[in-house]
């Protein structure tokens, strides 16, 4: 992870003019803040065709023909899919990878910003690029991807067997599978889907289809023992290894565990599992009745639910904090270990736990204004743009990213400024 | 209206022939005993009081002969009849208990996927509320457990399962083909965007897979109606920005629930407030009523809004600056999806009028109008049975062929599936008629920069 206790957790407030950059550039796109706070950035229309990007008022030294998918690394590099003379690559503060491609997108970060890995196509021929190395090995589809936890291997689903428009019975003899590092696994499925990689990188779980009825579990070319008429994306155990995956019996879904039930409770939905980091909690964002929604905690859902939706599940890393978003009709909340908060917003944001457990907080959204809400408590700022909060190592201090009247704001406040 | 160019004795010849992959090599590889047990496990495990109180409250009356346009395109032909396709389907496997031959499977699969386009308009005619297109869409689910669905529909489910989209778009070829847009459409709004992976936009903007694969000019329209109305919007440029599902016309559930969450994860991924797609209307089925229910969210978890809903919405509130009205007379197709299964009707008209100079009325109209029989996956089922399509559609044509008698110069058909359709039937009645999307029109006539 990143080092957040180098950060400027003293500075309380810094500036960067934002709106001056309209007068300089054709258009200015919406605008990132870098991790720490320090940096706002924004891809600019400089001419036809031309694009640039810049970073607290000052442009890369070289322009794009096309700029997209701006995107800070978690170590603060700032990253940008761009393209010049029909190739692209990927350029990490304004200077270009040195492998061009046909074309390149999804842009993956390992959690330390280490690594940063994209899809890419070259001549109609796929393979992931880490760190501006492509795979060896290429395929002529490629169409889920995965990077370890430690951003040292990537994954991907591959096409291995060609068949041609039409070809239904081909296809249903399986033509798919996933790569490790471009090391695609023997046995091919007739679909690959969503893979998780362990913290070791030597294990590659994915949801398979063996055929159009039967569904199961595959960790490095090995399908579960058992297979179910569905199942949906696996997760790793973080300290022993194991797979859990939501699975479907019987009409309802459960959990298994390396292709055993695992949970004894059935329901009308389970998906997004989750464990904390020591692996001794396993949440899921669950439907314990058809239309309602809520999370369950090792198999037991909460007491509380809701209607319309329950998303961006959050397990602190000991587990004992857990936070999610709800949706009721149009308006959004925050619930935390299955207590839902009192203020209601137009749009919420993934929750973010603070180190010590003592806080969440979240970016909402309420009439197109923007502002955090911290256990519970409204900061009573109305902003043009936020990002979300960052809590201070020590949990004591939080950094708050804001855009208001054209300037970029960088705050560090203490967390009790809005908690009161 | 003019006679057919082929023969009748051509015809007959080709109805005939009929050859589908999917169907013979599936039908090849069937059982009685197989089938039993499938037909059994689906009608058991699968089906519930719905089904069973269908089966037990019809009485056979026949009212719902006359809404179907196969049977009142086939001289009123009991065969053709919404219950006699359940005779010859569902309610022949639970006569059967199940017991039926590989070549009565063949029929079933031929009905419930070639003469059928579940477009419920039987069902606003049934003394009891009957929805047979539940039970055919039964009848679909039970073909593909045992294996047995026409190859071209087969192929795009298949393609809905590799890629979540219908028409194996590549994983780059999808931004790709929006960037090739946005650049095309800076020729004449200098500073337009297609605003990819916009986190927080008020709207997610959904396509099918044809538009980047053969109409991306379609993409460039809508691009420039939302430049010119002003809307803060969103494509992903990920998987999710598919809304179509012909995996929820080949009973494939699993796949359906699939990909409909892909599409709404995407919308909440990126934190839109609704999700606007474009002119289709099996997707709004698939979105609105029948891919989100099989995940267990009773509603769409985001908001979603047709097309017509949202041209509505921007013309209502002047955002959409018109220089001149559509000259040439219109004539309004009321797509099934949107209009019986959305109730679109009266927005349609509003935008209809908004638009255009003249709109003729083509009768019946609104949640009565006769299906354009390319919906519900029948089109999708591909040239084999293309002339089976329009021949059982005469009486949308005659139809058609009454609005023009009263001045319709244009179709106007919110739909994909019913767009290519209605192009079909033109073609094979010599209609003479032209069909467009109500963004063809909007972006015709709006004000556009000098």
């Amino acid at each position: 992870m990143v080092d957040q206790s180098k950060w400027d957790w003293e500075t309380r407030e810094k500036e960067v003019p934002f709106d001056p950059w309209k007068e300089n550039f054709n258009w200015v796109e919406e605008p990132y803040a870098s991790p720490d706070g320090e940096q706002v950035a924004a891809v600019v229309n400089i001419d036809e065709g031309e694009f640039n990007v810049c970073v607290n008022g000052e442009t890369w030294e070289s322009p794009f023909e096309k700029i997209w998918y701006l995107r800070y690394a978690p170590d603060g590099r700032l990253t940008a899919l761009v393209s010049d003379m029909a190739e692209w690559t990927v350029a990490v503060d304004g200077v270009p990878w040195e492998n061009k491609f046909g074309y390149v997108w999804n842009t993956l970060f390992s959690p330390d910003g280490k690594h940063i890995a994209v899809a890419a196509q070259a001549d109609g021929q796929y393979c992931m690029v880490l760190d501006d190395t492509p795979w060896e090995t290429t395929f002529q589809n490629m169409t889920y991807f995965a990077m370890s936890p430690d951003g040292s291997k990537t994954a991907a689903v591959v096409q291995v067997t060609d068949f041609g428009e039409g070809e239904v019975h081909k296809f249903q003899e399986g033509c798919f599978t996933a790569a490790l590092d471009g090391n695609a696994w023997d046995t091919k499925f007739v679909n690959v889907w969503n893979m998780a990689v362990s913290p070791d990188g030597t294990k590659l779980a994915a949801e398979v289809r063996l055929n159009l009825y039967e569904y199961s579990i595959a960790v490095n070319g090995q399908v579960w023992d058992k297979s179910f008429p569905c199942v949906w994306e696996p997760v790793i155990h973080p300290i022993d290894g194991s797979v859990v995956a939501p699975v479907r019996t019987a009409g309802k879904w459960t959990l298994a565990k390396d292709g055993e039930f695992l949970w004894d409770a059935r329901f009308p939905q389970v998906w997004h599992q989750q464990f904390s980091a020591d692996g001794k909690i396993l949440a899921a964002i669950v439907s314990p009745k058809y239309g309602r929604w809520t999370v369950a905690v090792d198999g037991r859902p909460w007491g509380v639910t809701f209607g319309t939706l329950v998303s961006d599940l959050v397990v602190s890393p000991d587990g004992s904090t857990i936070a999610a978003l709800t949706k009721e009709g149009e308006t959004w909340k925050v619930v935390v270990n299955g207590a839902a908060w009192k203020d209601t917003f137009d749009m919420a944001w993934r929750p973010v736990i603070s180190p010590d457990n003592r806080y969440v907080g979240a970016k909402v959204e309420r009439q197109g204004k923007y502002t955090v809400v911290v256990n519970d408590r409204v900061w009573q700022k109305e902003c043009d743009a936020a990002w979300d909060p960052v809590f201070s190592p020590d949990g004591e201090k939080v950094l708050l990213r804001t855009l208001e009247n054209g300037r970029y704001l960088r705050r560090v406040l203490p967390v009790t400024e809005i908690t009161g | 209206m003019a006679e057919p160019a082929v023969t009748q004795d051509q015809e007959k010849e080709e109805e005939q022939k009929v050859v589908d992959d999917g169907i013979d090599v599936g039908i090849s590889r069937l059982t009685t005993d197989k089938i039993e047990t499938v037909i059994n496990q689906v009608l058991k495990t699968e089906t519930g009081a719905r089904l069973k109180t269908y089966v037990n409250t019809c009485i056979h009356c026949g009212l719902c002969s006359e809404a179907c346009h196969y049977y009142m395109s086939h001289d009123k032909d009991p065969k053709w009849s919404p219950v006699g396709k359940v005779k010859q389907t569902i309610w022949e496997m639970i006569r059967k208990k199940g017991r039926l031959a590989p070549e009565e499977i063949r029929r079933v699969v031929e009905i419930a996927h070639t003469e059928c386009n579940l477009c419920r308009r039987c069902l606003q005619f049934c003394p009891f509320g009957i929805d047979i297109a539940y039970l055919i869409s039964m009848a679909r689910r039970i073909c593909h457990k045992l294996g047995v669905t026409p190859k071209y529909i087969q192929d795009t489910a298949h393609s809905h399962s590799v890629s979540m989209n219908q028409m194996w778009v590549k994983g780059d070829e999808w931004p790709d083909t929006l960037q090739w847009q946005e650049e095309e459409a800076r020729g004449e709004f200098p500073t337009l965007r297609i605003p990819l992976e916009k986190e927080g936009a008020d709207i997610m903007y959904s396509v099918i897979a044809p538009e980047p694969k053969f109409q991306a000019q379609l993409i460039y329209q809508a691009a420039a109606i939302m430049e010119t109305a002003g809307v803060n919007w969103t494509m992903p440029a990920d998987k999710g920005w598919d809304n179509s599902d012909m995996a929820m016309f080949t009973g494939d559930n699993e796949i359906m629930g699939r990909i409909k969450r892909s599409h709404f994860e995407t919308a909440v991924r990126l934190r839109v407030k609704r999700i606007v797609m474009g002119e289709c209307g099996h997707a709004f089925r698939s979105v609105y009523d029948t891919g989100n229910r099989w995940l267990g969210w009773s509603h769409p978890p985001i908001p979603i809004v047709h097309a017509i809903d949202f041209y509505y919405e921007l013309l209502k509130e002047n955002r959409i600056p018109i220089k001149e009205k559509f000259k040439e007379p219109v004539t309004l197709h009321d797509p099934c999806n949107v209009i019986r299964g959305g109730g679109l009707m009266e927005k349609s008209r509003y935008v209809a009028h908004a638009l255009c100079d003249t709109v003729v009325e083509m009768h019946p109209n609104r949640e009565y109008n006769y299906c354009c029989c390319a919906g519900g996956g029948v089109i999708n089922c591909g040239p084999p049975y293309k002339l089976k399509r329009v021949k059982s559609n005469k009486v949308k044509a005659e139809q058609l062929m009454e609005a023009r008698t009263r001045g319709a110069k244009v179709i106007i058909s919110p739909c994909h599936n019913c767009h290519s359709g209605l192009k079909d039937i033109k073609n094979y009645y010599d209609l003479h008629m032209d069909i467009k999307f109500f963004g063809d029109i909007i972006y015709q006539i709006m004000e556009k920069p000098e």
